[in-house]
Order: C-alpha cells, then sequence, then structure tokens
C-alpha cells in the first residue's frame, strides 16, 4: 500500500469520514474521563506535571547518571546512543552474539523516528511488530497514521484486504476476527522469539525502571516471554521518582484515550531475580539522544522535549483532523509533530510546516503537559521568514501601511483594478490579480473584496 | 574519540549550561491525592470500576465458598495457579483441573495451554479497579498473561484506595521485585476504527474474587 497525498486524503470521503470518526470517539473518551468535574485537581495535575518535566531537564545530567547507576545496580546495562545507526549496531551485535534471529518488538514511536525495524531487517533479523495497530502497517508498508492509533486512517475492509494478501486468509471483514487472527500469528512469534523490544513511556531515575503503558498485553508479553529485553527511550522520557507516576498516569490515559489506568502499565527494573518464577535474564536499556541535546538547548522551544505521547493534541487538531497523519513529512504528525520535526530534522527541510496551522490554540489547551505548542509555531515561523522572500513583501506592505499618503494613493487607484465577482476578489480574474505579488495567495484562497466606495470616500463625502 | 555516553552527557551539560558538580535543586514535591474509605467504600468502589470494564467481583468469606465461586469461574476449564499461598490456604489449588507449583519450561508451556490463569495480587486499587502484580517467588508473570482467562484471589486485607495510596506506601517498588505491572481490566485494543475488542494478546476475561479474610477463623 502506499500513502495518499495531502490532496487525494481531502478528495476522499471514506477516508475524511474514518478519520473524522476515529479523533472524534478519542476526543469523546477524553471528555468523558475529564469533563464534568470527573478529575477535580486535573489544572493542579498538569501544572504539577509540567513543573517536573521542566525541573528534571533542568537537570537531565543528574538524573541520566542516577539512572544508569540504578539499572546497573537492579543487574541491567545502559547504552547510550548518539543516534539510531548507534542504537541498531547495539542490537544487532547483541543478536548476533547471543545467536537471536527473531525480535517480538511492542510499540515504540523512538524506534519508528530511527526506523529500527528496517535496519534490524535489512541484516536478516526478523522483527515482528506486535501492537495490532503497528502490526497491520507493518504488513502494509506504512509509517504511522497516528501517535496512539498508528493505524488509525484503516477500516476493517482494508485490514482483511491486507490480510488476505500478506497471510493467505480467506476475507473477513469482522473486527473481532481479524483480532483473533492478530492474537494467534503473533502468539507464536512471542513464544518463538529470543528478544523482546520494547519503549518507554517514563524512565524513572531513582529506581532505574522502565515504564510502559499499553493496552494490549503486547508489552507485557514483549518483557515477559524472552530471554533478552531491550528497552528503548529519548533521553527525555525520564523523570525523577516512581511516585511522580501518580501525576503522569492521572493524565497519560484519560488524554489519550479516555482511560483512569490503561489496562496494563508495568513498572520495569532489571532481569528476573534470582527467587522470581519468569522474567528475562537479560535487561538492557538504551538512551538515545538523536537530535534532543540540540533542542534541549534551545531554551525558547525546549519545552517540546516535556511531550508525553498521549495524542490528545491530534485528535483536537481541525488541521489533523482532515489532512490526516501522512500529510505531515515525518513519524510524528498532528500540532506536536509539527514543532518537533524541524527541530529534529532541520528547519531548512520543510519549511512549509509551521505555517500549516490556524493557531486555535486547542493543541495547547489539551496538552497534558502544558506545552504552549502555538506560541513554539509562531518561534519556528520567526526563523523561517528571516531566511525567506516573503519577508521583503511585509516590508513593503509594512511601508504602505504606515504612510497615509502612500496608502491613499494605493486605495484610490489599486482597488478598482483588482476584478470581483459576488464581492469576491477571484482568482480568475485580469491583472493584477492573476499574474502580480497577490497571485499565489489568489490562487488558493478567495478574499472578500473591500466595499466599492472606501470608507475615506464616504467620510469625504459625509462630511460637506 | 569519546565514548557515547560521554558525549551525550557533555552535550546534555552544554545544553542546560550546568557544571559537573552544581548541587541540583530538588525536584517539586510529588502530588498524591489520597482519600480516606472504609473498607466496604473501597469494595464498592473497586466493583463499580472493574465492572465498567467488564470484569467480575465475586466476595467469599469462607474457604469453601472461595473454592465454589473459582470452580464456577472455572467453568469447566484447564488451569494454571500461582504458588500464592492464599490459593492453598483457600483450598483453590485443591481444585482438580488446576495446576500448581510449577517452574521453568513447565510453567511456561501449561500458561501457553491453560483455559484460566489463577493468581493473587499484591493489592487491588479500589478508584480504578485495579491488580497489582509483582513478580516474587509466588507469583509469575505468564499466568495472569498468556490464558485468555485470568482469576485473582485476593484477600480484603490487601484493598487500597488508589494508586497514589499505594504509591505513598512503596517510596520504590524495585526495591523487592523486578516487575510491578497495574493490571486494570481485560486486555483490549481499538485499532481497527476504534472499535473495542477485548483479549488481543493478555486475558479478555478477568475477575477478581475477594476473600474476607477478617470472617475466616
Amino acid at each position: 500500500m502506499r500513502e495518499n497525498t495531502r490532496q487525494e486524503t481531502l478528495d476522499d470521503p471514506k477516508l475524511q469520514l474514518a478519520l473524522y470518526t476515529a479523533t472524534g470517539r478519542l476526543m469523546d473518551h477524553r471528555k468523558k474521563a475529564i469533563g464534568g468535574g470527573k478529575v477535580p485537581e486535573y489544572q493542579d495535575l498538569r501544572t504539577r506535571a509540567a513543573a517536573v518535566k521542566r525541573h528534571t531537564l533542568d537537570y537531565l545530567d543528574v538524573y541520566l547518571t542516577q539512572f544508569e547507576a540504578a539499572v546497573q545496580a537492579n543487574g541491567g546495562k545502559v547504552i547510550w546512543a548518539r543516534d539510531g545507526a548507534e542504537a541498531a549496531d547495539f542490537i544487532l551485535s547483541l543478536a548476533k552474539e547471543k545467536g537471536e534471529s527473531l525480535i517480538v518488538k511492542s510499540k515504540s514511536m523512538t524506534s519508528e523516528e530511527i526506523h529500527l525495524n528496517d535496519r534490524l531487517i535489512k541484516h536478516e533479523l526478523e522483527t515482528v511488530e506486535t501492537d495490532l495497530g503497528e502490526y497491520i502497517i507493518q504488513l502494509a508498508g506504512l509509517r504511522p497514521y497516528h501517535i496512539v492509533a498508528p493505524a488509525l486512517q484503516m477500516t476493517r475492509y482494508d485490514v482483511s484486504t491486507l490480510f488476505e494478501e500478506k497471510l493467505g486468509i480467506a476475507k473477513d471483514d469482522v473486527i473481532e476476527n481479524q483480532t483473533m487472527t492478530a492474537r494467534r500469528v503473533l502468539r507464536e512469534k512471542f513464544l518463538a522469539a529470543g528478544i523482546g523490544i520494547t519503549g518507554a513511556n517514563f524512565l524513572v531515575a531513582d529506581s532505574g525502571a522502565v515504564v510502559i503503558v499499553e493496552n494490549e498485553g503486547n508489552a507485557r508479553l514483549s518483557s515477559s516471554a524472552p530471554k533478552i529485553q531491550i528497552a528503548i527511550a529519548g533521553i527525555e522520557k525520564m523523570i525523577p521518582r516512581v511516585r511522580d507516576l501518580g501525576v503522569f498516569l492521572a493524565l497519560l490515559g484519560r488524554s489519550a484515550t479516555g482511560q483512569a489506568l490503561t489496562s496494563y502499565t508495568s513498572i520495569l527494573s532489571g532481569p528476573r531475580r534470582k527467587d522470581e518464577r519468569d522474567g528475562p535474564e537479560e535487561f538492557y536499556v538504551v538512551l538515545l539522544d538523536a537530535g534532543r541535546t540540540k533542542l534541549l538547548a534551545d531554551k525558547e522551544k525546549r519545552e517540546s522535549l516535556q511531550c508525553i505521547r498521549c495524542g490528545a493534541c491530534l485528535n483536537y487538531c481541525p488541521v489533523y483532523r482532515k489532512v490526516g497523519g501522512h500529510s505531515y513529512p515525518w513519524v510524528y504528525s498532528g500540532p506536536i509533530g509539527k514543532i518537533i520535526t524541524p527541530q529534529f530534522q532541520g528547519k531548512e527541510k520543510d519549511p512549509w510546516l509551521p505555517f500549516m496551522s490556524s493557531l486555535c490554540g486547542v493543541c495547547a489547551e489539551v496538552c497534558p503537559v502544558k506545552i504552549d505548542i502555538p506560541k513554539i509555531l509562531l518561534a519556528l515561523r520567526r526563523e523561517s521568514q528571516k531566511s525567506s522572500d516573503d519577508a521583503g513583501a511585509m516590508k513593503w506592505f509594512a511601508r504602505l501601511m504606515t504612510r497615509p499618503w502612500l496608502y491613499r494613493l494605493a486605495a484610490s487607484f489599486g482597488l478598482g483594478w483588482l476584478g470581483r465577482k459576488d464581492g469576491v476578489w477571484v482568482r480568475e480574474v485580469k491583472w493584477p490579480a492573476s499574474s502580480g505579488p497577490l497571485k499565489d495567495w489568489l490562487a488558493v484562497r478567495d478574499f472578500p473584496a473591500p466595499p466599492e466606495q472606501s470608507f475615506r470616500d464616504w467620510w469625504e463625502k459625509r462630511r460637506k | 574519540m569519546s565514548s557515547a555516553r560521554e558525549e551525550i552527557i557533555n552535550r546534555v551539560r552544554a545544553a542546560i549550561s550546568r557544571k559537573v558538580g552544581d548541587k541540583p535543586a530538588a525536584p517539586p514535591e510529588p502530588l498524591l491525592r489520597i482519600r480516606g474509605y472504609k473498607l466496604d467504600e473501597k469494595i464498592a468502589a473497586f466493583r463499580a470500576a472493574l465492572e465498567a470494564l467488564s470484569g467480575t467481583v465475586t466476595e467469599t468469606h469462607s474457604r469453601a465458598e472461595t473454592q465454589s465461586a473459582v470452580k464456577r469461574l472455572l467453568d469447566g476449564r484447564t488451569a494454571v495457579a500461582s504458588a500464592h499461598p492464599l490459593l492453598a490456604e483457600q483450598w483453590v489449588t485443591e481444585i482438580e483441573v488446576v495446576q500448581s507449583g510449577l517452574t521453568g519450561a513447565d510453567l511456561r508451556n501449561a500458561c501457553a495451554s491453560a483455559g484460566v490463569g489463577i493468581t493473587s495480587a499484591y493489592c487491588l486499587l479500589a478508584e480504578t479497579g485495579t491488580i497489582v502484580f509483582r513478580a516474587s517467588a509466588e507469583e509469575s508473570r505468564l499466568i495472569s498473561l498468556l490464558p485468555p482467562v485470568h482469576i485473582a484471589v485476593v484477600s480484603s486485607r490487601r484493598m487500597l484506595g488508589g494508586l497514589d495510596e499505594m504509591l505513598s506506601m512503596i517510596a520504590r517498588p524495585v526495591d523487592d521485585s523486578s516487575a510491578m505491572v497495574f493490571i486494570t481490566g481485560p486486555s483490549r485494543t481499538g485499532d481497527i476504527e476504534q472499535i473495542l475488542v477485548r483479549g488481543v494478546h493478555g486475558p479478555g476475561h478477568v475477575h477478581v474474587v475477594i476473600v474476607h479474610e477478617e470472617d475466616i477463623r
């Protein structure tokens, strides 16, 4: 399967309905879990969560080393990776050393970010995604459509066709049956795999613990059944203490899927102890930089690193709900994708991205850790304008607007020239709108034309 | 060439302008919301929360009652039970179809084929209907995970108000175990069309039997 372009997404009524329904359901769940005074301390929780995250980033070196020491004390090992290649190299050499060839993976946006599967599969390691949504998009060869619901755009009919083609089973568009097919196929993988790779929602410095929040049980299986567990996480996932989970877990589940607690929250710290009945024999945590320290140095935008990946800003975003996840250039879509993509991938690559927003501010309002996304979008716009042609046009506009005589002149001549139809400046009209500086602008917008008589004229005539 | 570790830590220090040895400020105080409940309030809240997630709650007041409650929930299916002493004490392991005391590969195979997994719990959280699992010599990770049905037999003395109360009591779960898991209802997914399906990888059915130990002498 291939990704839809932005225009195809907008033109496809089925896809529009799928997007509208799925994000609508997620919004409803969140409203039911938070609204109506269900969580009276909700705003205090947000404030505290933001403060804890800010504090942790301010002293990140301290917490990273504390975390490392605690993991080692628990019998685990920390691997530091400057980039995706280093993370993948570690896993490849470990698999080779241990003679393992099958890896089960639970959902991790961090691993999507560094294209971990591609890197491992290229070296003939069978790497199987086990979260239902991730499994579906891995079969389809697509990138995640949504941070929390990776296959959000696909209907049961799409899945039916996909399973027929990739698994060779008869077409079946009952969602329960499709889910049970995945359970059956993946259960065998869980029991056969030698390595389980998970992500991490939080890294707890005082305990050397990895916290994983999920609903399906695939992260529990990935971290319990195979001999070796590897957790991969960005360095910004740190929190100081286990007790801070009170605040973060109260916010994460409710913001993401409207759950007070998700089905499973695992606090994992090291390999199985001597007297424990089961669990992995080896435990590794890969701490990834891959652009995070660069962003950490930017005081104005550092708060982007507070994100706990709940996906609420996507569900509420009027732009995401129309254009969908594949209209964004990277694996992170929606408002949070718009602010972290330029900062991780370079601002030159997709300079239009911070402008794909109405700045309505709903993303900041629903963010459980109070990231001021519109403020950061404006900062990114400002930076991009410094180097763009539009900056020159705006300078001329400013000159025009601050000189009354020039404005009067332009108004008396200019306005009459622009063609209008039904009170709107329209793009089909002749020069200058069709070829002048307004051409690009009017090509994608209708603009209400000013009245035939300007206010100045009207005022002058009235005074007489 | 410096190692990845040194380089990342140095990058972090440069980014936040911190020198080695600068004393860090204390983190904000943890915010824990703890409410006082009576036992019957906690049990009522637990029941409401778990039933809303399609789980069931049974209360028992004697060993015979516990055993027959578990038998009824088993409904003829085979089961594997953990080594938690409460299960033997409450005559659960005496039920004919229940296997217990397994270790290693036997335990793993039994979990993969059994119809039901029976455990106790470290504690229960009333506000959310949560079973708190802790890996130990008595409890295995796979029993509450591989079989399609999970039954937890837990003493009423182990009922807490909520997550924050538990966190206020245990600062570092890691001191006692390599894994603590909060189990809140059955395994579920909404990954296809955001339609809820239960039992995707873990158990699709969760039953809790609360034993009123204060009534048992």
